[in-house]
């Protein structure tokens, strides 16, 4: 499925502006998610969701009913409702003899799907285990992905990426420091293991402008294992990435900096005329009037000349 | 000096009842201040990181570091305040993430804005309301009270002398709004169509409510003679048809496709072209029918010898050749076939003798 012109006229006022909102935008906001059932969902990937979507909160929906699909083999029901929610995220819980306690995560592009990665949810705590204060719904976490892993692996490399589009939530401009809160972190080893983190920052004292760091955790923790994968073709991918018109910043000409920071300008100048350059004035070097009168005959000459040649080249 | 050293320990003692904030890696860190995100490319402890038991608090020390040192990279960032809050202003994000939708495309021009636009044709606005001197009020110009403006204002519409006295012109009105309508929903689509590149079927000749023009009718035979399976080859033609000529009358028609010329490349070569197309004008020779010039070669001889003899017949009647007494010109010898010679090579063989 892809963005459509409609052929259609809406009829309402409100039809209209529901269908505009729906239009492509240079800036995009945030991405919203929904997260499904898939066929006999497991407790505890239902759970694994669930505190997915606690965390994503104000841009997830939870659809509860139960959907007979396997999206690794159809995925025309997931584009489906994507489609029908505005949604450009999704996750998938489902559970087999052959893969328990499975969790699939992925993304769309154009309602189409772009990125889908299976994880097997192998140990889990839930956010209702830890008993302690949370944070506030909504907040925008820092992101921490440790291991070498994540940049030598392909499929990981992808799924770092796709986690950051989960948890990025939306460009800003400016961020308050004491809003500096949650720390989700993602440790990523050789054989395929996943460990998903959770914490909340508290600032202590330091001496120094800059605070101390301590961390509490708060649940969820997860231990997934990278199972199977639908990675976009890098085609696809670059077509995604694309920056808009509007957003790529204008490059000024012949403007730099040098290394001590001052700015530097070229300046494009034309061939200077050295017979007409005016120096010291002498009564010497006056003309006198018959040499002025030479002078204006040859200009004249050479106008017409000009003339005639502009014509004939016509 | 000892109320420096006094000074230095109290210092020091301050010091030592915070942990610090500084953190030692192997590695550097890449740090995305933009989208608060860090990647730790260091080894990780593999010991530590299989047993079950000290898992979480490896993890947890080594999130805490790394949170560190972001939060240092964050704090080293100009501060402003906005409505008694401390905010940093975060610089661009480096990481590209993949949009939701593809960026999205001009608009392509309708018809009618493309015309505009080559002929720098403007909109005016118009006003939304308009004084009416027949009703003497502000009418305005579409939508809510519109209708019963004119209503009021239609409330009796004179049949003209040059129609039927009994058609009635609120129909009439009414047919004709809503074929302006209708042609104009046509638009719509065909602007659609043209902006998705989607060929569609020809509507051929525009609906008329009066009698087709000549024109029109010309051009109607030759779409209909050409709509046939073998594209109006095998069409006969009637006596003095000519095929049908004007602007889009050739698109109208299937199977004729126009041949587009290629643009000029440079002023000489199309100046070149033209000098050539002269010359081919300039050296035009009349054609030669071989037949028929002959034919009339044969017509004028034939002419002329008549003529002549026309004139020699008066000069025959005057003097006669003395010798040649009949009229008949017929001798009274008898043939005499060839003298009993046979002579093969000649065409006439001579009489045979029994």
């Amino acid at each position: 499925m892809a963005v459509m012109q409609r052929i259609k006229k809406p009829t309402t006022r409100k039809g209209k502006k529901v269908l505009l909102s729906k239009e492509p935008k240079p800036v995009e906001g945030p991405k919203q998610c929904i997260f499904l059932q898939g066929r006999n969902p497991s407790d505890r990937a239902r759970k694994v969701l669930r505190d997915i979507y606690d965390l994503k909160k104000p841009d997830a929906a939870f659809l509860n009913r139960k959907n007979d699909f396997v999206p690794f083999e159809d995925a025309t029901l997931i584009e489906k409702i994507c489609y029908k929610k505005e949604a450009a995220l999704f996750g998938v819980s489902s559970h087999s003899k052959k893969r328990p306690h499975n969790v699939i995560l992925g993304r769309t592009f154009n309602y189409g799907v772009l990125d889908m990665i299976e994880l097997g949810a192998e140990n889990f705590k839930a956010m209702s285990e830890f008993h302690n204060m949370k944070v506030l719904a909504g907040l925008k976490p820092c992101l921490l992905f440790n291991g070498p892993a994540w940049d030598l692996n392909q499929d990981l490399k992808r799924l770092k990426s796709l986690f950051t589009d989960f948890f990025y939530r939306e460009k800003v401009e400016t961020i308050r420091l004491q809003g500096l809160e949650h720390v989700l972190s993602f440790t990523a080893t050789d054989d395929g293991n996943i460990f998903v983190r959770s914490y909340r920052i508290l600032l202590k004292k330091s001496g120094q402008r800059t605070p101390r760091v301590e961390l509490e955790e708060i649940g969820p923790s997860i231990d997934f294992k990278l199972r199977r994968t639908r990675l976009a073709s890098d085609d696809l991918i670059r077509e995604a990435c694309r920056v808009p018109r509007e957003l790529k910043p204008i490059t000024k000409k012949n403007i730099s900096k040098d290394a001590f920071g001052s700015k530097m300008g070229r300046i494009h100048m034309g061939k200077q005329d050295i017979n007409r350059l005016q120096t010291r004035k002498m009564k010497g070097l006056k003309k006198s009037a018959e040499e002025k009168k030479e002078m204006l005959l040859k200009k004249k000459i050479a106008k017409k000349e000009a003339k005639a040649q502009a014509i004939n080249s016509q | 000096m000892d109320i420096v050293n006094d000074i230095l320990e109290r210092e020091q003692k301050k010091a030592e009842k915070y942990k610090p904030i500084v953190v030692e890696k192997h590695l550097e860190l890449e740090f995305d201040v933009g989208t608060l995100l860090t990647s730790d490319t260091n080894d990780l402890d593999s010991k530590l990181i299989k047993s079950d038991q000290e898992r979480d608090i490896y993890l947890q020390s080594l999130a805490r570091d790394n949170t560190q040192l972001l939060l240092n990279k964050i704090w080293e960032l100009p501060t402003e305040r906005i409505d008694e809050a401390i905010v940093v202003r975060l610089p661009q994000p480096t990481t590209v993430l993949p949009r939701a939708k593809p960026v999205p495309k001009p608009k392509p021009l309708t018809k009618w804005q493309e015309f505009a636009k080559a002929k720098g044709i403007t909109k005016t606005k118009k006003s939304k309301l308009e004084w009416d001197e027949q009703l003497q009020k502000w009418v305005p110009l579409y939508g809510f009270r519109k209708a019963a403006a004119e209503k009021e204002k239609n409330w009796l519409i004179p049949v003209p002398q040059n129609l039927d006295p009994m058609t009635d012109m609120y129909e009439k009105k009414a047919t004709e709004k809503s074929e302006k309508v209708a042609k104009n929903e046509l638009q719509r689509l065909k602007n659609i169509a043209r902006a998705r590149k989607v060929k569609i079927p020809r509507v051929g000749l525009p609906i008329t409510s009066d009698k087709a023009s000549s024109t029109q009718l010309a051009t109607a035979t030759s779409v209909a003679k050409a709509s046939t399976a073998s594209l109006g080859k095998f069409q006969d033609k009637l006596p003095k048809e000519k095929e049908a000529r004007g602007k889009g009358v050739h698109e109208l028609i299937p199977g004729k496709e126009r041949k587009r010329k290629l643009p000029v490349p440079t002023p000489a070569a199309e100046k070149e072209q033209n000098l050539s197309m002269i010359d081919r004008i300039l050296r035009k020779r009349p054609k030669i029918d071989m037949e028929k010039a002959v034919s009339k070669h044969i017509n004028e001889e034939q002419l002329q010898r008549s003529e002549e003899k026309k004139s020699m017949k008066p000069m025959k009647g005057r003097g006669k050749p003395k010798g040649k007494g009949n009229a008949t010109n017929f001798s009274a010898k008898k043939p005499k076939g060839g003298k009993g010679q046979r002579n093969p090579s000649k065409k006439n063989p001579g009489r045979k003798r029994r």
